[in-house]
């Protein structure tokens, strides 16, 4: 029991929460870039599963896995690029048409995999790059400079698309389309473009999630990503659409995934138990929705398809 | 006079167009989905023709596909009502899963609790939890959309998380069959739930219990609720205009979250069928709520557009679905062709479904101006005693 609380398996814990947290941290700031345009992607979780495979499929195939990672990338670009036509062109119901998206990933990548694997191979992983000096330092080097490169990409993500999103042209016209996209129009915004834009973003990342949590695995299976594509989605309104708040949302799921991963394996709690815990995070979020939904008014013209003139 | 008859036969005909449309949608859709499919076959290596011919023998070739068929569409059907409800108000329910799992729980609990008890009681009482259940799961959303302005897509999608570690751990941890325990093997289900809580089968050692009858009994009566009377008209109101109801006096709040409380309950009861008339007769998980529900909380979304949002027409299109779930297998036997096609095939149903939807409601506004202009003339020409507004579409 002792032990647990011992500095190594804390800095473990947490750093194991970190790993953890990356994939939901990028698929929900590419979520948040399609919502601050307007546009809900509900298929989140079937781009995932699409890029988990490819990913690992990739880097069974050629052992690298930054091959893998990229064509995760392209996989998320595809999808995210047929999302749009099907939400920004062909004004789909929102709230129905992502439901079509994931059920094509869910069944597409078990189909593929039994096709083509068919037995779990295991497949290469990304390489620690502890960075030099920074990773020296006490408990913080091994907590936060001990990770392999996507991991400090995802994170260098963040603050990127904080600028990208609030300083530059490109992300003033996601907002000014998401919240109004009438007078944006009338600016000479191209409101379809910019839609987009954001949306296959959103793609790209959770193509880039879902390899990364394949090739971090090492492994793939059917339904790999369980669920964790609509956890997503929920994090950004539990982020209140920034991604300094989706990165805190993706942390609190990691670490306290990571702390039952802990007591589960350690025996410390019942298994039973441990399901118990895992059910706090996503109560935490039904909360914080409640929250959300009284303190931070999502984009105005979320889910609302544009016409011109209509 | 004379100049009445054109006009009226020129508006019947319209409105022909526009109901034959608003059916061809779903079927352009199958079709489509349908060629994708054969597409992929071909490039598994399968031939698309004779693999298709497997499947529909599979599914609809002999009394024992047709029993299989009919247990497969049993769960979509009544999801695919419940979708039917929420979205007749307008709401959104993504749920279906984690009320399915809820109900299920629900009726589990219920079942183990009825050793010594009667069929007639234990039975009912049984299926009844299920129902409570789901509607419980339903409700939170539904309350949460109507009275915390909470959208009941993120709720629903977050329950369906709650209710998956909910069963993982009662059926880890209290509900656990205790021999489970005894002999170490700890997979986590329940005991076998008491037999006087078997669905009755229609044909003693047979397959077909009454779940499948029970869903179309639910189907039929849903279809009363929501057109034959008040409750369901208001509920409809809502839908079609938020504002107009409540400007008419009703209360979108409750009718809000009744339309998710009822459409939760039939997710649940469709759980409740699925463990009571389950093999093993007793509740397992394999960690995921797919591995318990088979995706058919999702599976009914797509039964519900392809019944066109009718709980009537989605009998047959339930049938139909299930029966695509069943072919799988025999087409897997067949052209070693995985399950999982289905599912793919599925997904894109419901792309084709959602992208077509907006050609056809395109079509029937410009069918709508065309009936209104025709009608203005036939106002203008004569009979000042005709107003020719007031026409209710049933199918708005």
């Amino acid at each position: 029991m002792a032990d647990i609380f011992s500095a190594t398996v804390i800095v473990a814990t947490l750093s194991s929460g970190i790993r953890l947290a990356v994939p939901l941290l990028l698929a929900s700031l590419g979520e948040a870039f399609g919502q601050r345009s307007g546009v809900l992607n509900l298929g989140v979780d079937g781009i995932m599963l699409l890029g988990a495979f490819g990913g690992y499929f990739t880097t069974l195939k050629t052992q690298s896995p930054w091959l893998g990672l990229a064509v995760g990338l392209g996989v998320g670009l595809v999808l995210g690029l047929l999302s749009s036509v099907i939400s920004v062109s062909l004004l789909a119901e929102q709230g129905i048409s992502g439901i079509g998206v994931y059920l094509f990933g869910l069944g597409m990548s078990d189909l593929l995999f039994q096709k083509l694997v068919g037995t779990p191979l295991p497949a290469a992983s990304f390489q620690k790059s502890p960075i030099p000096f920074l990773s020296e330092i006490p408990v913080v080097g091994d907590l936060f400079f001990n990770h392999s490169i996507p991991i400090y990409l995802a994170f260098l993500a963040i603050p990127v698309s904080t600028v990208i999103i609030n300083r530059t042209r490109f992300g003033m016209n996601i907002r000014a389309v998401g919240e109004n996209p009438e007078a944006a129009d009338s600016q000479g915004i191209s409101v379809t473009r910019v839609r987009y834009a954001a949306v296959t973003i959103g793609g790209i990342l959770a193509g880039a999630a879902g390899a990364v949590l394949a090739i971090g695995l090492g492994i793939f299976q059917q339904n790999l990503t369980n669920a964790q594509g609509f956890i997503a989605i929920a994090l950004v309104y539990f982020g209140a659409w920034r991604p300094l708040g989706v990165m805190a949302g993706s942390l609190v799921y990691g670490m306290v995934s990571a702390v039952v991963l802990l007591l589960k394996t350690r025996g410390i709690i019942p298994l039973g138990a441990s399901d118990l815990a895992a059910m706090i995070p996503a109560v935490i979020t039904v909360l914080a929705l409640v929250v959300a939904a009284r303190r931070f008014r999502a984009p105005t013209a979320l889910t609302k398809p544009f016409i011109r003139g209509g | 006079m004379t100049s009445r008859e054109p006009s009226e036969a020129a508006v019947r005909r319209s409105r022909l167009g526009s109901h034959l449309l608003s059916y061809s949608v779903p079927v352009l859709a199958v079709l489509g989905a349908f060629a994708i499919g054969a597409v992929m076959l071909a490039a598994l290596g399968a031939n698309p023709f004779t693999g298709f011919w497997a499947m529909a023998k599979g599914a609809f070739g002999s009394s024992g596909a047709l029993v299989e068929t009919a247990l497969k569409s049993t769960p979509l059907l009544l999801v695919g009502v419940g979708i039917t409800i929420a979205f007749r108000a307008n709401v959104i329910n993504i749920g279906g899963e984690g009320q399915m799992v809820s109900g299920a729980l629900a009726s589990t609990i219920t079942a183990l609790g009825m050793t010594d008890v009667p069929a007639w009681i234990a039975l009912p009482l049984s299926l009844a939890a299920g129902v409570a259940g789901g509607a419980l799961w339903g409700a939170i959303p539904g309350a949460l959309k109507a009275y915390f302005g909470v959208n009941e897509i993120l709720s629903t999608i977050m329950l369906n998380v709650v209710a998956v570690q909910a069963m993982n751990w009662l059926l880890r941890d209290p509900l656990i069959d205790p021999m489970e325990i005894e002999r170490g093997t700890r997979i986590p289900q329940t005991a076998r739930l008491p037999e006087s809580t078997d669905l009755p089968l229609f044909v003693e050692g047979g397959r077909l219990h009454i779940g499948p009858l029970i869903a179309v009994g639910a189907a039929v009566l849903v279809y009363v609720l929501l057109w034959r009377t008040t409750s369901g008209y208001r509920l409809r109101a809502v839908g079609l205009s938020a504002d107009a109801a409540r400007y008419a006096g009703m209360s979108v709040e409750k009718n809000v979250v009744w339309a998710l409380t009822l459409s939760g309950a039939m997710s649940g009861l469709a759980g409740a069928i699925l463990v009571l008339g389950s093999e093993g007769h007793r509740m397992v998980t394999d960690g995921s709520t797919i591995g318990f529900t088979g995706s058919a909380g999702f599976n009914g979304i797509v039964t519900a557009l392809f019944g066109g949002l009718h709980p009537l027409w989605t009998i047959p299109s339930s049938f139909l679905f299930g029966g695509l779930l069943v072919g799988a297998i025999a087409l897997q036997r067949a052209a070693q062709v995985p399950t999982a096609l289905v599912l793919a095939l599925n997904g894109l149903v419901v792309l084709f479904v959602v992208s077509l939807d907006r050609y056809r409601r395109q079509l029937k506004e410009r069918e709508e101006r065309s009936v209104s202009s025709i009608a203005a003339a036939a106002s203008e020409s004569d009979e000042p005693d005709s107003p020719p507004s007031g026409e209710d579409d049933e199918h708005g």
